[in-house]
């Protein structure tokens, strides 16, 4: 190993910044999961009787399914029986009805995590719904938003207060017999972020969610609803963190977006789930179901991910385009270091005529870690004149790692032109001395030709958040040359 | 400013510098010449602290300090600049964004606060004027596409942003028709001064007529075995290499 590349390795070792673990007072569930626990699951939360009996059946429906094996991640069966599947801060009957009323720990968590939830600090412009463990602790604009008309609420809130529309919508974009994780999320749910943005109005501010996992033995199960009206826009941004621990810990999320007639979704994720130690041990098993219908004709939803965290990600945020003329659009940064393993990437359903698909996935894979990218472009019959743009590459850092690319394409209708290309490279050792030579360390020359290499996908990002997942990245690739 | 006594180095348990003794005072410009596999390219490599060589005697002192102890890039803060005979390619990057990056490295070092946007981009204009470029190219991703003229003239566009002490020029006329060498010459002459001094590593006497250099010195097999003013190039594109190879060998 040459010096260059011991230097490498150890940019890439650094530590994770977010890994501390709050001491709290919490409302656990004990381990394990039958009929009972969902019927207590669906009390504590107070829903109505039909969402106990959704549960129910997505309950009874994910035992007859087996776990996927199709994915290139390795990792042991996962015990359902030995995880607790509510677990919140303890708190007054009916929940917080301000700040003052949170646990001053729990703010202090985000706080830390720079994610400051007090009036005064928060940030400008953006709208947060903050997810603790298994519950919403916080949403901060919510009068603001609400005299535009936009529903932003957790997601069991919006269960008791616009019944209506969950029952409209919910699982009608990933039905609860999608998928083995997607069936356990509809029986086991918890919280998430709702929003509802009605016909003709620009949302006046970025919306996130901040999900934090904290308890131990615990699992996260997240889901998120966003539906767009008629003629509306929404940018939403979704930003994910939890303790160090030596045991893995299940993220199972469903995220389900729907457009309607000329409505716009841009959906932004920045994951950075603790991604276990650099031996591989511990870490966030990130199993997710996203997925968007563009409904209506003329919408388009643009998918950004900047993946950096997690054990294992395994998630393919989609896009069923339904209408005439509508749009779907996927970047993605994935950067696996040490023992990560990702396999993302994404399904584009063409459907109606004239629809248009772009995916640009920058896979970067250090250490020992396997990164792949797994994609569908399906164009259906109906189709006519649909196009897609597919581009995909892949940079190793190091001799250990891998980089791995499924495109899947099946096209049904002769007026489709559909273009794939893709490319792999390695850092080098050149490139690397080149920029020391010119006075850079070899951190700083390793961060900057990576976020070269993402720079398609980091222009996709709302300005504040593309510092953050530079920075982010620079963080992630610590120690991990060679 | 720079001074070499007595080097040996080896690529792979294989000597290649058998004992290199060389002087360089500020402002004087050396041309180091020799044939092909004379380890001109290793003594850049070894003056800016590429990886891969392995120093089994003497020493490389650099402004009174023991260059061969310093990281690549304390080296280049400190001053030594290393044109590279082939500039990499670093897709995304783009070259504006390098050289503020490279810029600022060197300022923090010398405790000076970073540099001014402003300030910088009118640097930056001025000094691609000089060197007859394309603002354009100060927007591209480093030396992706560029031709091999465009990168040999780029090298001496960071050079003359970053503004070294010690300027080390490694083949740089390869590659280059006579236009371009033209104007990398300028760019080199443009950047004489007392304090800064230059070594040109080159296998053809023709980048000489452009920038005169004050001494030559031939390396062959490892070792200079003959030093003199510019004339000692006009003599050696008369004689070739070969003479000297000999006279070495009947010494």
């Amino acid at each position: 190993m040459s010096a260059s590349t011991q230097e490498i390795n150890n940019l890439i070792n650094q530590e994770y910044k977010q890994g501390f673990v709050t001491e709290l007072e919490t409302d656990t569930f004990p381990i394990g999961l039958d009929e009972d626990v969902i019927h207590k699951l669906s009390k504590v939360k107070n829903e109505p009787e039909f969402m106990l009996e959704y549960r129910l059946k997505a309950f009874r429906h994910w035992q007859t399914m087996k776990s996927p094996e199709w994915a290139f991640v390795k990792f042991d069966p996962i015990d359902y029986q030995a995880i607790s599947y509510y677990s919140a801060p303890k708190r007054k009957e009916d929940g917080p009805k301000s700040l003052d009323e949170i646990d001053p720990q729990v703010l202090e968590a985000y706080k830390k995590l720079g994610i400051p939830l007090d009036e005064q600090e928060r940030l400008a412009g953006i709208a947060v719904d903050a997810v603790f463990d298994s519950v919403s602790v916080a949403t901060t604009f919510k009068g603001k938003l609400k005299d535009a008309g936009v529903i932003f609420c957790p997601i069991s809130e919006a269960l008791r207060e616009h019944p209506e529309l969950i029952k409209q919508y919910l699982g009608t974009v990933v039905p609860h017999t999608d998928n083995y994780f997607a069936a356990l999320n509809a029986a086991v749910f918890t919280d998430g972020s709702f929003v509802y943005i009605p016909k003709g109005v620009r949302c006046p501010m970025e919306l996130s969610t901040y999900f934090r996992i904290n308890a131990a033995n615990t699992g996260q199960f997240e889901r998120t609803l966003i539906i767009a009206d008629e003629g509306s826009h929404v940018s939403y941004l979704e930003g994910c963190t939890a303790p160090m621990r030596d045991e893995n810990q299940l993220h199972a999320a469903v995220v389900e977006l729907v457009a309607m007639k000329d409505a716009t979704i841009k959906y932004s994720t920045v994951q950075n789930w603790y991604p276990g130690d650099k031996n591989g041990l511990g870490g966030i098993y990130n199993f997710v179901t996203k997925r968007a219908d563009c409904r209506g004709d003329n919408s388009k939803v643009s998918w950004t991910q900047v993946e950096t965290g997690s054990a294992i990600t395994w998630k393919y945020p989609s896009c069923v385009l339904t209408g005439d003329n509508s749009i779907g659009e996927f970047y993605s940064v994935a950067l696996t270091n040490n023992y990560q393993q990702a396999d993302t990437g994404t399904k584009m359903i063409h459907i109606g005529k004239n629809t248009r698909s772009t995916i640009i996935s920058k896979g970067i894979s250090a250490g020992h870690a396997q990164n792949t990218y797994r994609g569908l472009v399906k164009v259906l019959k109906s189709a006519s004149g649909a196009r897609n743009y597919t581009q995909c590459d892949s940079l190793l850092v190091g001799d250990q790692c891998g980089a791995h690319t499924f495109p899947y394409i099946e096209v049904k209708q002769p007026s489709a032109q559909v273009e794939h290309e893709a490319t792999t490279s390695k850092i080098s050792e050149d490139q690397l001395f080149f920029c020391q030579q010119r006075g850079l360390s070899a951190e700083d020359a390793v961060s900057m030709i990576v976020n070269g290499f993402c720079k398609e996908v980091f222009k996709e990002l709302p300005m504040e958040f593309a510092v953050e997942a530079q920075a982010l990245l620079g963080l992630s690739l610590e120690g991990s040359v060679g | 400013m720079l001074s070499i006594k007595n080097l040996t180095v080896n690529v792979n348990d294989k000597q290649i510098l058998k004992g290199i003794n060389l002087e360089i005072k500020p402002g004087e410009i050396h041309a180091i010449m020799g044939p092909n596999g004379s380890g001109k390219s290793t003594l850049s490599h070894i003056l800016s602290g590429k990886a891969g060589y392995t120093v089994t005697g003497g020493s490389v002192t650099y402004q009174g300090k023991d260059l061969l102890e310093m990281a690549p890039e304390i080296r280049a803060r400190e001053g030594v600049f290393l044109a590279f005979q082939y500039p990499v390619e670093i897709p995304g990057v783009s070259n504006i964004y390098l050289l503020k990056a490279a810029l600022n490295s060197i300022r923090k070092h010398h405790g000076q606060p970073e540099v001014d946007a402003m300030d910088f981009l009118t640097l930056v204009k001025g000094k691609v004027r000089l060197l007859e470029m394309d603002e354009k190219f100060l927007y591209r991703a480093v030396n992706e596409g560029f031709s091999g003229g465009e990168k040999k003239r780029n090298e001496i566009l960071q050079m003359a942003i970053l503004e070294p002490k010690l300027c080390i020029l490694d083949e740089t006329d390869s590659g280059l028709d006579i236009d371009a060498l033209k104007v990398v010459a300028e760019g080199v002459n443009s950047l004489r001064a007392a304090d800064r001094s230059f070594v040109m590593v080159t296998h053809y006497q023709r980048l000489l007529d452009y920038i005169k250099p004050d001494f030559v010195h031939v390396l062959a097999n490892g070792q200079i075995v003959k030093s003199g003013g510019a004339e000692l190039a006009l003599e050696l594109e008369e004689k070739g290499y070969s003479w000297l190879e000999d006279s070495k060998a009947a010494v």
